[in-house]
């Protein structure tokens, strides 16, 4: 049975430093087994998140060799075994205590964000859309709140701008909202204003995370730019609505 | 003593799955001040894990479907074990449910002509489960998460109740702890739904998470309530078992639904051979016959792959006991042969999953696959209408509930269950918030709670909750697990007895902040009495049925298909006891007999 070695984030809001582990492997070897181990037989008192182990979740979300993953899909046999593995918690968020973050900030900012609404609400009538017309807020709703998009965006990490831009997770969301064919709600003034959509310069670092794959920026950031700009910054639309005396 | 927050509400609810937030939708809609106690983040909680999807008789595709169809396909399915008023009201009501919940956002796959797609599942007569791939329940969880949240609900996230409190034999609330500084909370609360799911942790192939302990069940019976049908664990047929790494993670039924098959070491279809006389007349006679099927399900018999669960894992079992079985001591399920294309469509989460963290290609190679904990049948009885238990101001919704699935449940059911009893049950525990007003909370049971609590923290004892955890599990493999014997039940009793003595004198380092060793010893109580009860009740029926399989009563047995196991803690132990299976009216008899 070969060894590795982990360095493993221990600490608090308030500091902490790498601690190093050495493991037993076996095949098929993931991060998250890798942590287990060590709380099992080494260190009850490490803290991390994780749920069902099998990339369901999004709950054992962290910063393995400097790149956000799921711990239970990332194998440790795809790392060189001379070196540690770096695991960290992810770093757009405080630290609760070793590999745990605080991701309260992304609840909170969902519960502003207004559901589905439909024109004839009440009814129990069953719904008709084409699955053509699902196809791509299935792509959406796909996303397991691992939160890995929101810990790599520009805005949220390097400039810490949580108070201009919900971050792509947020926007997946409304793209789900804006796009479902029978919702009657416009986002479009949230969008602009709150969320902040206009804010992202579209990196795509947080599509190349999402472990989902769902292609946040071209499928879901975009054309909500698009339709905010259509609507807030087509000078035709502008002058139609100065005649309009609309807003 | 640890100074604690004291919270209040109309309805407390145990556990933010499917079954707890649809009882929260329910609560408030009846005016009711809700909180939700999650022991993880809001979204994570099992329903998360569910696949294959919800089975209602929508008729979208099949037109003779129908409830009468689902009640007989959920009690056949079930041996009869099943509370057939809960059964009646379940297939009456799942299609509401569903669009509900379409209505709130979910996005299911499409017909044709623009309805909710349905697909077969072992043990259903027809297409009946509206799915959205294979991530199901994930749309269903988040669905009912976000609108739970809009209606305006509070939530606890990773808060762990470890224990009801009670009034004169009344529930009036609970105490726990919080996970990220391990402070003390108490919530007062005019009524409690339990929605806390299940618990296949003391078993060591598992596809549940570090969640399932059974905290509420055992939390129910502490305070007096009665359990039912615990012997009967559900071994879902299809865990991975190669790599390590993957050992227990779920292979969905969907699998065979499209187009799966299951082979043995030696490459022999072996399901043709294990098809019982029960399912004979609704089973394909012949290979041919299984795969077209796939393609036209109304001229066609189901594949043997897709019979009930417990008839799919002891074929498994019996093929590996026999010398049969795959390279790691399984099966081969194979999918290749419906082509990479369909493969990815259709189950694309399958794909991905085998492809990086199994290292097979499932367009080209058969996965390797052994049964697997999966589902507890058993729980807190509910009463039909109102989920209510034996204890007033005490509700059951869920997987931590009995009653629904008898036997064994078919795939399909958990999900429609959580919607359809999350709502009775968080709609009765608000008339009963309303009419009973507030009761009172006792400090003495607090105290106790947050002394067995603390104690871990201190003292001399040597043992490890890992330790006892692991050893718990290997017990409960090899002598609880899916084929059952006298002597290897009793061995395992044996074993949680002494593991019981050891708990005891758990001492875990560090202190009270997000300390996973400390949650452990407080969670591995659980589980040992769980297990307890899960052996003794397993022990009690002398018969084989359903998910209870005994190797020295391999029969069904006249008498205990009339009732059922009840176990209740009466002078600080266990007592099992038996009662009657309600008997269905004469016109629902009917309807079980083809």
């Amino acid at each position: 049975m070969s060894k590795i070695t982990l360095s493993v984030y221990r600490g608090d809001a308030n500091g902490g430093e790498m601690k190093t582990y050495t493991v037993d492997t076996f095949p098929g070897m993931v991060v998250l087994d890798a942590i287990h181990q060590i709380q099992a037989e080494q260190d009850g008192t490490l803290a991390c998140r994780w749920n069902c182990k099998a990339a369901k979740c999004g709950s054992c979300s962290a910063e393995v060799n400097g790149m956000p993953k799921l711990m239970c899909k990332t194998r440790v046999d795809d790392y060189p075994a001379d070196q540690p593995i770096v695991v960290h918690p992810l770093r757009t968020f405080p630290i609760v205590k070793d590999l745990v973050a605080d991701v309260s900030w992304n609840f909170e900012v969902s519960k502003s964000i207004p559901i589905l609404k439909l024109a004839d609400d009440g009814s129990a009538e069953p719904l008709r859309m084409q699955q053509v017309d699902v196809d791509r807020i299935q792509e959406f709703r796909k996303c397991i709140e691992c939160f890995l998009c929101q810990t790599v965006c520009h805005v949220l990490r390097d400039g810490d701008r949580k108070d201009i831009f919900f971050g792509p997770r947020q926007m997946v969301r409304l793209a789900s909202l804006e796009m479902h064919p029978l919702d009657v709600l416009d986002r479009r003034p949230m969008l602009r204003e709150t969320a902040g959509v206009g804010i992202c310069n579209i990196t795509k670092c947080c599509t190349e995370v999402c472990p989902e794959h769902i292609h946040i920026t071209d499928n879901a950031i975009i054309p909500l730019k698009e339709r905010v700009a259509d609507t807030y910054f087509d000078p035709v639309q502008k002058v139609l609505r100065w005649v309009g005396g609309r807003k | 003593m640890p100074q604690y927050d004291t919270f209040e509400h109309d309805v407390l609810i145990v556990g933010a799955g499917g079954a707890g937030l649809r009882a929260a939708i329910g609560a408030v809609e009846k005016g009711c001040s809700v909180c939700v106690v999650t022991k993880s983040l809001l979204g994570k909680a099992h329903t998360v894990m569910a696949e294959g999807g919800a089975a209602a008789a929508l008729g979208n595709f099949d037109n003779q479907d129908g409830w009468k169809v689902h009640f007989r396909d959920t009690m056949r399915g079930g041996k009869f074990l099943n509370n057939w008023r809960t059964v009646q009201i379940f297939a009456m009501e799942a299609p509401e449910r569903i669009l509900e919940l379409e209505r709130y956002g979910a996005v299911f796959d499409r017909t044709p002509e623009g309805l909710i797609s349905q697909r077969a599942f072992g043990g259903h007569r027809y297409r009946r489960l509206a799915h959205v791939g294979d991530r199901t329940g994930l749309e269903l969880i988040r669905t009912l998460q976000d609108k739970a949240v809009s209606v305006g609900i509070d939530v606890q996230m990773e808060v762990t109740l470890t224990r009801l409190l009670t009034d004169g034999g009344r529930v009036t609330g609970a105490v726990g702890y919080r996970r990220e500084d391990g402070s003390i909370v108490v919530f007062r609360a005019k009524a409690v739904v339990l929605c806390s799911g299940g618990w296949g942790r003391m078993f060591r192939f598992t596809s549940n998470s570090w969640e399932s302990t059974g905290d509420g069940a055992v939390m129910a019976y502490e305070a007096g309530a009665e359990l039912q049908d615990m012997e009967m664990v559900q071994f879902h047929p299809t865990g991975m078992i190669w790599p390590p790494g993957v050992r227990g993670v779920l292979v969905t039924e969907g699998v065979r639904g499209d187009g799966g098959v299951l082979k043995n070491g030696a490459g022999e279809r072996f399901m043709f051979n294990h098809v019982p006389e029960f399912y004979r007349a609704e089973t394909a006679e012949t290979p041919e016959e299984a795969l077209r099927w796939v393609n036209d399900k109304v001229n066609n018999r189901r594949p043997p792959e897709l019979l009930p669960r417990d008839v799919v894992a002891r074929a498994i079992y019996k093929e590996v006991e026999a010398g049969r079985g795959s390279e790691h001591g399984g099966a081969y399920l194979d999918v290749s042969h419906m082509g990479a294309e369909y493969i990815k469509r259709k189950l694309p989460s399958m794909y991905d999953q085998f492809l990086h963290l199994g290292d097979v290609d499932i367009t080209k190679q058969p996965m390797e696959v052994y049964p697997t904990v999966h589902y507890t049948m058993g729980g807190v009885p509910a009463e039909p209408e109102s989920c209510a238990t034996s204890l007033p101001g005490l509700y059951a919704a869920g997987e931590c509930a009995c009653g629904l699935h008898g036997a064994n449940r078919l795939g399909g059911n958990s999900l429609t269950d959580l919607l359809v009893f999350g709502k009775r049950a968080g709609e009765a525990a608000g008339d009963f918030a309303i009419a009973e007003g507030p009761g009172s909370i006792s400090e003495a049971e607090i105290q106790e709670e947050v002394e067995t609590l603390m104690k871990p923290l201190g003292g001399s004892g040597g043992e490890n909750p890992y330790q006892i955890h692991a050893e718990l599990q290997e017990q409960m493999q090899s002598g609880a697990m899916i084929a059952r014997t006298e002597e290897g039940l009793r061995q395992t009793l044996d074993k949680i007895h002494e593991l019981q003595r050891r708990a005891e004198d758990i001492r875990v380092p560090g202190d009270t902040k997000f300390n996973p060793g400390w949650h452990a010893a407080r969670d591995v109580k659980n589980m040992l009495v769980s297990s307890e009860i899960i052996v003794l009740s397993a022990l009690e029926r002398k018969e084989s049925r359903g998910a209870q399989w005994r190797l020295d009563y391999p029969n069904e047995d006249a008498y205990w298909a009339r009732n059922n196991v009840i176990a209740k803690k009466i002078d600080g132990k266990v007592s099992i006891s038996h009662r009657e299976v309600p008997e269905p009216p004469s016109e629902l008899k009917e309807l079980l007999q083809d």
